[in-house]
């Protein structure tokens, strides 16, 4: 029975866009409290799954695997570890709230947009839980065409181009993965040359395969190649300089809603592929780009580094506030990658930890911004002023998640970190201490809109505005409260994952 | 296997001649019917179809799969890979005349000769998909070639569709001519028609040092040429663009599927069974030649389809690119490359097809065949508007949709031959051919028409759009098709 339950989680959401889809097109609210309940439910089975996850153990729960596609030995195989079973929480959470997100300002094809939404849940769900190659990729894939409709639809004036880029730069990054995908299948039985027994597209039979002597998948120059080609897939995604100018075009043009899904749950897709199929399965394709020696061995943290750097001096130079809290995005998302580049426990299990917080305060960023642009109709950061008299309820929250993003000590955006930068420290000193720019300039501009939005005199035109509404505060609230908990009390989180982080550490030390 | 004598053989060919018996009876049959009753002679030729596809499957009771029978003297074969191209070519050609029923291009008067026309080009195409003799391959090409070319003229009426068959023509005289001489110089070498024994014997005479691989080699090309230009691949294309534009437009969905279809059925019979020993390969490598071909013949097509306005010839050129990627799979030379061809041609059967079809709806109900004329479909006809987008992911590979399994299993083979270049360059051309299907999808969902009225279609078009639509979701989750794929081969 408990088997069924990942399952049922993944295609919940599915199983909702056909409902969705028969209903009337005039019954808006009721499009809408369906929509709401088919993203209830996976969230309901996510809370059970993380509390009834065996913590002390890094086996993989939960796994179902039966065969699909025979021929080819692709099976349907999911499961959940430490650090898949965090992610599937933040994404089954962000689902209503991007649904209660949406409730207001959808002017056109209601209809289209909830069915598309839920067909996009389907497709995150079900990649942060499969265990097949294959699988993986479909439902990387999967992701893409509710995104370029949704983006492209119901975006802003821009909306055409953006999807487009949107687009084509995930499917250039993913066909490079497709060629590897290949290449790891196509040796997945071979053994000093000779095949030997079936290929495989299963991911813990890969990983175990490529710790056998003399298999073709452990040779280190294949993992290098393959590793790269994995890379540059998910590098766009999350996004890494310099794949990453899609970014602040999609979020600019994107609805609300949509931006907080692509900052909370898509650029996670990235660094959580990177996790599981980079590091986990290349540990010696790992070891050409993370060692530390010559530029090759430093050039991951390089490309965290720059991200950090590059990034915040973006979001500072920035006068739309939506474009501010993308950059800051590529800014903050450097140090996963910085952290992930450490290959220590510390820097995993921050890197892993920031993942989630990341997803939780972009997700407050990118409503609090909507919340503001549904009232306004601008962005611009310097068209407001003295808004804290106006909507002290809004400021108040506003000031939680600027400061959790900022890294304030006691929220949770500083202890990822925190732990990310004292892994890395340990490997790439010089690095590591330069990429604390990107704390203070993270500081210096979210300290700056806050001046500029909240405090000096109200802009006349805004003495109208209203205070923030009982439906958004709703969707705030959840995350508020995580970022203050998971600042005080990280371990609720960290100890899910530690275990299967600790198992990561040893494959990757060789 | 000892080839079966003429009488002996007759048995084995009834579907074929099924086909004839209908392509007469449709044009005697014509003569009694009024115009306004014309559909009558599209559902006599759909009828002749039927029974075709029943004596195909009882023929095929007939003959164990894995024990191919030769036919008439070694002229032509019948095993599952022929079966397999017969069951495809008459789906198309089904599809082809329901189109023709909802195109309101086509004359009424001359109905009767339209579907004698497409039975008989059918006809042809099941014998290039069974020819084993150079005699043979010959006569099958020109067969189809002739009948196609009066199809693509059909449209008495506009100059467009006359200047098609004219460039379809001129071309199609030369490429033939060239491919002749090109069969005759290999029958002079290796002194026999028979592709089952032409290896052996070149093989002998290369060894010999009687022939060099040179003569061989420019023989091959020159048949290629004959070859190339049925399945439009660079750079044997040119006439493909303004014939597709310029044909009905049921006529250029059925070129761009079915006569592909059989070309490479052509192809694969003769460079598999014909060309692909060690000892040919390793003294001329068809294999890099090939793969050329391929790499050059999608960037083209996909490149040349990027700046295109009107959506006939935008898929006409997406053909081409398609053409391309099946070349992949022909140029491996090995069973992996064939069974992902024969996993494509199924896939790309539904989805281009299907592609076509919406063409077909849009140009009755707006008269453009510009994406101009897609504006607002979203909100004009959502279904077709979906299925068509369906369709447009599905050809440019997109999952769930079954262009991408087809697309994986292709490269899957490529990289299996660690030609990794041609993966490489097979995979952009996927990422480039987004931008101008999008196109459509953008005019489709992303702009508005100035023109809001509401098309209406009537319930049996839609049911014609799911026969194309439910397959290209479904395909690629169906483990049936994938083994299926695997169990034909060539010897």
């Amino acid at each position: 029975m408990d088997q069924i339950l990942l399952s049922l989680m993944i295609f919940v959401p599915l199983l909702g866009m056909v409902v969705v889809f028969l209903l009337p097109n005039d019954r808006e609210e009721l499009i809408k409290r369906v929509a709401l309940a088919f993203t209830l439910i996976p969230l309901v089975l996510a809370v059970y799954l993380f509390i009834d996850y065996n913590k002390s153990s890094a086996e993989t729960q939960y796994f179902v695997s039966v065969p699909w596609i025979d021929t080819f030995h692709i099976n349907y195989h999911v499961g959940i570890d430490g650090l898949s079973v965090t992610l599937l929480l933040l994404t089954a959470l962000l689902g209503p709230i991007c649904v209660l997100a949406s409730w207001r300002n959808i002017e056109k094809g209601l209809k289209a947009y909830m069915a598309l939404f839920l067909l996009l849940e389907t497709g995150m769900l079900g990649f942060f839980a499969s265990l097949d190659l294959f699988l993986f990729f479909v439902f990387f894939e999967l992701t893409l065409l509710p995104m370029y409709f949704l983006i492209g639809v119901w975006g802003g004036p821009r909306r055409e181009y953006a999807a487009i880029k949107f687009f084509l730069y995930t499917l250039f990054g993913s066909v490079l993965m497709l060629v590897a995908i290949i290449a790891v299948y196509l040796r997945s039985n071979i053994i000093n040359d000779v095949a030997e027994g079936l290929r495989t597209f299963d991911i813990p039979e890969l990983i175990q395969r490529a710790t056998v002597e003399g298999h073709a998948l452990g040779d280190s120059k294949f993992q290098m190649w393959v590793f790269l080609g994995f890379f540059i897939g998910f590098a766009v995604k999350v996004p890494i300089f310099p794949f990453h100018t899609w970014l602040p075009d999609a979020h600019v043009e994107a609805p609300t809603a949509i931006s907080v899904i692509l900052a909370g749950v898509l650029l996670k897709m990235g660094t959580y592929g990177f996790v599981r199929i980079n590091m986990a399965m290349f540990p010696e394709g790992l070891d050409y780009f993370t060692n530390g020696d010559g530029f090759l061995g430093h050039s991951l943290a390089l490309l965290g580094f720059i991200n950090i750097v590059y990034g915040s001096f973006c979001a500072l130079a920035q006068t739309d506030f939506k474009k501010l809290v993308a950059y800051s995005s590529i800014g903050h998302m450097g140090f996963v990658i910085l952290g992930l580049a450490a290959r220590n426990a510390e820097g995993i299990n921050g890197a892993v930890l920031q993942m989630f917080n990341h997803g939780v305060i972009s997700a407050m960023l990118f409503l609090l911004v909507g919340v503001l642009y549904d009232r306004a109709h601008h962005r611009e950061i310097n068209g407001f002023g003295g808004l804290g008299n106006r909507m002290p309820i809004y400021t108040g929250i506003t000031t939680l998640a600027f400061m959790a993003s900022l890294g304030l000590p006691g929220l949770s955006g500083f202890i990822g970190e925190a732990l990310s930068l004292f892994g890395a420290f340990q490997e790439f000193p010089l690095l590591t201490i330069l990429s604390t720019i990107g704390i203070v300039v993270g500081a210096a501009y979210f300290l700056w809109t806050l001046q500029r939005v909240f405090l000096g005199a109200l802009n006349p035109k805004y003495e109208e505005l209203p205070e923030i509404n009982r439906r958004e505060i709703l969707t705030l609230v959840p995350l508020g409260i995580l970022t203050i908990v998971l600042g005080i009390w990280p371990n609720i989180a960290i100890d899910m994952f530690s275990k299967s982080v600790t198992n990561l550490v040893n494959i990757v030390s060789i | 296997m000892e080839p079966l004598k003429n009488i002996e053989s007759l048995a084995y060919i009834i579907p074929e001649i099924v086909l004839v018996v209908f392509a007469v009876a449709v044009i005697i049959f014509d003569l009694f019917v009024k115009d306004n009753e014309s559909d009558w002679v599209a559902y006599l030729s759909l009828i002749g179809i039927g029974c075709s596809l029943i004596a195909i499957f009882i023929t095929n009771s007939l003959v164990d799969i894995n024990k191919p029978i030769s036919l008439f003297l070694g002229m032509i074969r019948l095993d599952g890979f022929a079966i397999f191209f017969k069951i495809l070519l008459l789906l198309a050609t089904a599809a082809t005349i329901l189109f023709s029923l909802r195109s309101e291009e086509l004359d009424v008067r001359l109905k009767g000769e339209y579907h004698t026309l497409l039975l008989a080009v059918t006809f042809g195409m099941f014998l290039m998909a069974s020819s084993t003799n150079l005699l043979m391959i010959f006569i099958s090409l020109e067969t189809v070639s002739l009948t196609s070319y009066i199809l693509a003229g059909f449209l008495t009426h506009s100059p467009r569709s006359s200047e098609a068959a004219f460039k379809y023509i001129t071309y199609g005289a030369v490429a033939s001519g060239t491919m002749l001489f090109g069969l005759s110089l290999l029958f002079g070498m290796a002194g026999t028609g028979d592709i089952t024994q032409i290896s052996s014997q070149i093989a002998t005479v290369l060894e010999s040092g009687d022939v060099s691989a040179l003569g061989v080699l420019i023989a091959i090309t020159f048949i290629l040429a004959g070859i190339g230009y049925k399945i439009a691949s660079v750079p044997f294309h040119m006439w493909s663009p303004d014939v597709y534009e310029g044909a009905p437009i049921p006529i250029t969905a059925f070129l761009s599927v079915a006569s592909k279809a059989a070309g490479f059925a052509l192809f694969l019979r003769f460079f598999y069974t014909g060309f692909d020993t060690p000892e040919i390969i390793q003294s001329i490598d068809w294999r890099l030649l090939l793969a050329i071909v391929s790499a050059l013949t999608m960037t083209v097509g996909n490149l040349a389809a990027l700046p295109q306005r009107n959506v006939k010839r935008l898929l006409a050129y997406s053909s081409i690119a398609h053409g391309g990627y099946l070349l992949m799979g022909a140029a491996l030379l090995t069973p992996e490359g064939l069974g992902a061809i024969i996993f494509y041609l199924i896939v790309y059967l539904f989805m281009n097809l299907g592609a076509f079809y919406v063409v077909v709806l849009i140009a009755n109900e707006s008269g453009s065949e510009m994406i101009e004329g897609y504006r607002g479909l979203s909100s004009r006809a959502p279904y077709v508007a979906g299925a068509m987008a369906i369709f447009l992911f599905s050809l440019t590979g997109i999952p769930p949709f079954a262009g991408f399994f087809g697309k994986w299993l292709l490269f899957n083979a490529v990289i299996s031959e660690d030609l990794y270049w041609l993966a490489f360059i097979g995979l952009l051309n996927s990422v480039v051919s987004l931008y101008y299907y999008a196109r459509i999808i953008k005019a489709m969902y992303l702009e508005s028409a100035e023109d809001t009225d509401i098309f209406s279609f009537s319930k049996s078009t839609f049911a014609l759009l799911g026969v194309f639509v439910v397959p290209t979701i479904l395909i690629g989750f169906l483990n049936i098709f994938y083994s299926l794929s695997k169990k034909i081969t060539l010897p």
